[in-house]
């Protein structure tokens, strides 16, 4: 097992460095210049020229890789272009808000859909089959920046429970903290859930139809047992890999629900990175992005062993 | 530790951390102002980076040696008294008493000579006035002295104006940065300190009163007079959504909106609790500039064909939408309702469009079907409708359309390049300029037609350089005044840019703040809450 978990952090490596080229090739050949962007609308191109050479790119792009490559080997992420701060320094102020979010959704998304999912297998064909499934359409169908529009106005602004925006860092509080959590996790995880239960539905249908379930009916097993012991730990692989898929879909998620509540977490820093060019903080945020996701993916492997005995690293 | 203690530790841990949440007293929320700015505060440095949100939040951390009034008048600030010799070639100026920076160090005259040098070289006029600069030294603390090689009268307006950059003071150890590098240390000498530690770039910034900060006797007037805080903290809120702002101002979460757009502002006007108003009187000019170096507008009647062709009325409303009181027509250049604006040979942009006659004009110029390059960026409310009504207008005029729906950042890149438009170049990109840098011509760039020198599409007129020399030797409004009517029927009969229209914008804020005025800059000081 830990040779296996060593084996699979060293693979990230040369995956990380595929990532790495990629993402500095294609914003080296993407338009857009972030000297122009720093010098605003009134500067001359004399005055661009000279901010495009203080912060050396117009150098080449083998130069500028390899000491991006260099400082990153050392574990600098370099000095964002616009605040002059420390890229690190950056990502570590974006942390914990996505963190926070991402976590408060995948618990939310899981506890919801996962029973969803079981009761739709359960009742298969019935309206509540039909309901869960409704929801579950719903849920892919309307865009995240809706649901959390629509959040906001009933629940905020209307109703007056929840905040609007912004973020209370879980040191001030967790009441605070799970405030302002709320709504933006309903609204990212809308989507998450009708992924979750629409899998779940599935895996259950088919697990429940196996002979090892007849037996247990046959022997006298309860409702509950047979679904949430018998079955739903059969049925579990699938689930916990689509959970992990999933985490992809939060990521791009948080984007927009970081946007819409005004929450100042990685996904907004991203957007503001892209708009403005700031290369070393796009760098940076998609490094850490692809280093969180290649984990992710290790800790769904790992979890297997956990659900089914059958599998052996 | 067995299950039922663990979960019964981990409740207790998480109710005293909810209850641990620090509460905001009504006093404290009373004394702090949360402001949404227009846009991100991405850097700190406002010789560096000349973003009118960067000006904006440093008006609050630095003083300037003078400022602007609500009538355009430089009027001393940090200075105590000036005085010019008889032939207009030296300055001897000295500093109010008491002036501190932050660092509670005084403010002395070598702290503003290296302030002046470091803004000279990054601002037009103050390029202007380098070229002229015999010397600029610092004569004792407090004075400090300015001689030239020829006269300027525009010296101490130079050192007031609210166009960006402005000649903020700041210590001399910072001052001496290189004014393309960024500097890294915020210690001001205005009103309020930057909390550097609260800065969240994106997200959040923060000042603080700055107890040591001597404001002058005189009533507040926009950047000048005493610059009193009524509030001990100014917390700036950056939302990029609109929608959100609106719903944050709406329930309390914040105090002030710099720039709600016009689609919300009957939402908020509909509840009691919050007050609409215009933002800036001096608003801005929509523009789109036009490529002098490649073919078909490097011929001027291929220029004035569009002039002739267009409606200002359809930008200003696919800006600003069916609100009449926040556009105006714009038959020139120059900021309406100020001094010096005029309408002299604005008559091609009055009356009826003339369509056909456009079409002849444009043959004449020898257009021969090549597409347009037109630069449209998409992220940028201003640039999107324009780029949109102008298509329809190249459409209608039998022109062909290479229309590049791009960003902004893509458009600040490529509106650089002067490869013709197939290679790489363009044709027509769009903008606005704030009608505070367009009260004269000392800080606007958009007229400027100096070739190379000029901005983006380097038109070449030297009858339009020959009278913004004029201006800045003007001695009197009189003289300001016919010149700026020369030279806007220059600027016409050639084309410079095309000018779309004069658009307002609005601000909103809670009713239970008070002193907010309507300004090139949201001005903090004399803002207090209730």
């Amino acid at each position: 097992m830990w040779a296996y978990i060593v084996r699979r952090i060293l693979a990230t490596i040369p995956v990380m460095a595929v990532v790495a080229l990629f993402v500095f090739s294609l914003l080296y050949l993407a338009p857009g210049d972030p000297a122009a962007v720093i010098a605003g609308d009134q500067a001359t191109p004399e005055d661009v020229e000279r901010i495009r050479a203080s912060l050396g790119l117009d150098r080449p792009y083998l130069v500028r890789f390899g000491e991006w490559v260099w400082n990153i080997a050392r574990g600098d992420l370099g000095i964002s272009i616009f605040t002059n701060l420390p890229v690190s320094t950056m990502i570590a102020q974006r942390v914990e808000p996505t963190l926070s979010l991402c976590l408060i959704t995948l618990v939310l998304a899981v506890s919801v859909a996962v029973p969803l999912g079981v009761v739709a297998a359960w009742k298969q064909g019935t309206l509540v089959d039909r309901a869960v499934m409704g929801f579950a359409v719903l849920g892919f169908s309307v865009p995240v920046f809706v649901v959390g529009y629509l959040l906001a106005y009933v629940f905020a602004l209307e109703l007056d429970w929840f905040p609007v925006q912004g973020y209370t860092p879980f040191s001030e509080g967790v009441l605070p903290w799970l405030e302002n959590l709320v709504l933006p996790a309903i609204a990212l995880g809308g989507v998450y859930i009708a992924l979750i239960a629409r899998i779940t539905r599935a895996t259950m249908l088919e697990v429940l139809s196996q002979d090892y379930i007849r037996t247990a009916r046959a022997k006298g097993a309860n409702q509950r047992s047979i679904l949430f012991l018998h079955a739903l730990k059969n049925a579990a692989v699938p689930i916990v890999t689509v959970v992990g898929i999933g985490m992809a879909l939060l990521i791009g998620g948080a984007v927009v629900t970081e946007s819409v509540f005004a929450i100042p977490g990685l996904g907004r820093l991203t957007v503001d990175a892209i708009l403005r060019r700031d290369y070393p903080v796009i760098q940076g945020v998609v490094l850490l992005f692809s280093f969180v996701y290649v984990l992710v993916n290790l800790l769904i492997d790992l979890l297997y062993t956990l659900f089914d005995p059958r599998i052996r690293y | 530790m067995d299950r039922r203690t663990f979960l019964q530790a981990t409740a207790a841990t998480a109710a005293s951390a909810g209850f641990a949440a620090p509460a905001l007293s009504q006093g404290a929320n009373a004394r702090t102002l949360r402001f949404v700015p227009q846009a991100n505060l991405a850097n700190f440095d406002p010789i560096w980076g000349t973003q009118y949100v960067v000006r904006n939040a440093s008006v609050l951390v630095w003083d300037t040696l003078y400022g602007l009034n609500d009538k355009l008048e430089p009027q001393r600030q940090m200075i105590e008294a000036e005085e010019a010799s008889s032939d207009g070639l030296t300055w001897n100026f000295r500093l109010r008493e008491g002036l501190r920076f932050h660092d509670n160090e005084p403010v002395r005259a070598r702290d503003v000579v290296a302030s002046i040098t470091r803004w000279m070289a990054r601002d037009p006029m103050g390029l202007m006035i380098r070229a002229i600069q015999e010397e600029l030294v610092a004569v004792d603390d407090r004075s400090f002295r300015w001689v030239l090689s020829k006269p300027y009268p525009k010296l101490i307006y130079a050192l007031g104006k609210t166009n960006t950059p402005i000649c903020f003071i700041m210590p001399e150890r910072i001052a001496r940065t290189d004014p393309f590098q960024q500097i890294s240390e915020y210690i001001g000498s205005g009103p309020c300190r930057f909390l550097r530690n609260e800065w969240v770039p994106g997200a959040r910034a923060a000042f603080e009163r700055f107890a040591g900060y001597q404001p002058r006797q005189e009533a507040a007037n926009w950047m000048t007079g005493g610059k009193r805080m009524m509030v001990e903290r100014v917390e700036w809120h950056i939302m990029p959504d609109a929608a959100t702002a609106a719903s944050a101002l709406q329930n309390g979460e914040v105090d002030w909106w710099e720039n709600p757009i016009t689609d919300l502002v009957p939402l908020l006007r509909r509840n009691r609790n919050v007050q609409v108003d215009i933002a800036d009187p001096l608003g801005n000019i929509g523009s789109f500039r036009l490529n002098h170096l490649h073919p078909p507008f490097n011929d001027v009647r291929a220029r004035r064909a569009l002039l002739m062709a267009m409606n200002q009325e359809d930008y200003m409303r696919a800006i600003v939408g069916n609100d009449d009181a926040l556009w105006k027509r714009l038959p020139g250049y120059f900021t309406p309702d100020t001094p010096l604006y005029t309408e002299e040979g604005g008559e091609i942009l009055k009356g009826p469009r003339n369509l056909d006659a456009a079409k002849r004009l444009l043959q004449e110029s020898g257009y021969s079907g090549q597409p347009i390059t037109v630069l449209a960026a998409q992220d940028q409310a201003i640039t999107k409708a324009q780029g949109d009504v102008t298509a329809d207008l190249l459409r209608r005029l039998g022109m062909n359309l290479d229309f590049v729906a791009t960003d902004w950042g893509t458009v600040g890149q490529r509106r650089a390049m002067k490869n013709p438009p197939g290679q790489g170049g363009w044709n027509i990109f769009f903008s606005w300029h704030a009608g505070a840098d367009c009260t004269n011509p000392a800080a606007y760039n958009g007229i400027r037609a100096n070739g190379d020198g000029a901005w983006f599409g380097w038109p070449n007129i030297p009858a339009v350089e020959q009278k913004v020399a004029e201006w800045f030797d003007a001695p009197s409004l009189e003289e300001e005044k016919r010149v700026i009517g020369q030279l806007n029927r220059v600027a016409l009969e050639n084309v410079v840019y095309v000018p779309s229209g004069f658009f307002l914008g609005y601000q909103a804020w809670r009713r239970n703040v008070s002193g907010v005025v309507k300004g090139p800059i949201p001005f903090v000081w004399g803002v207090s809450k209730s």
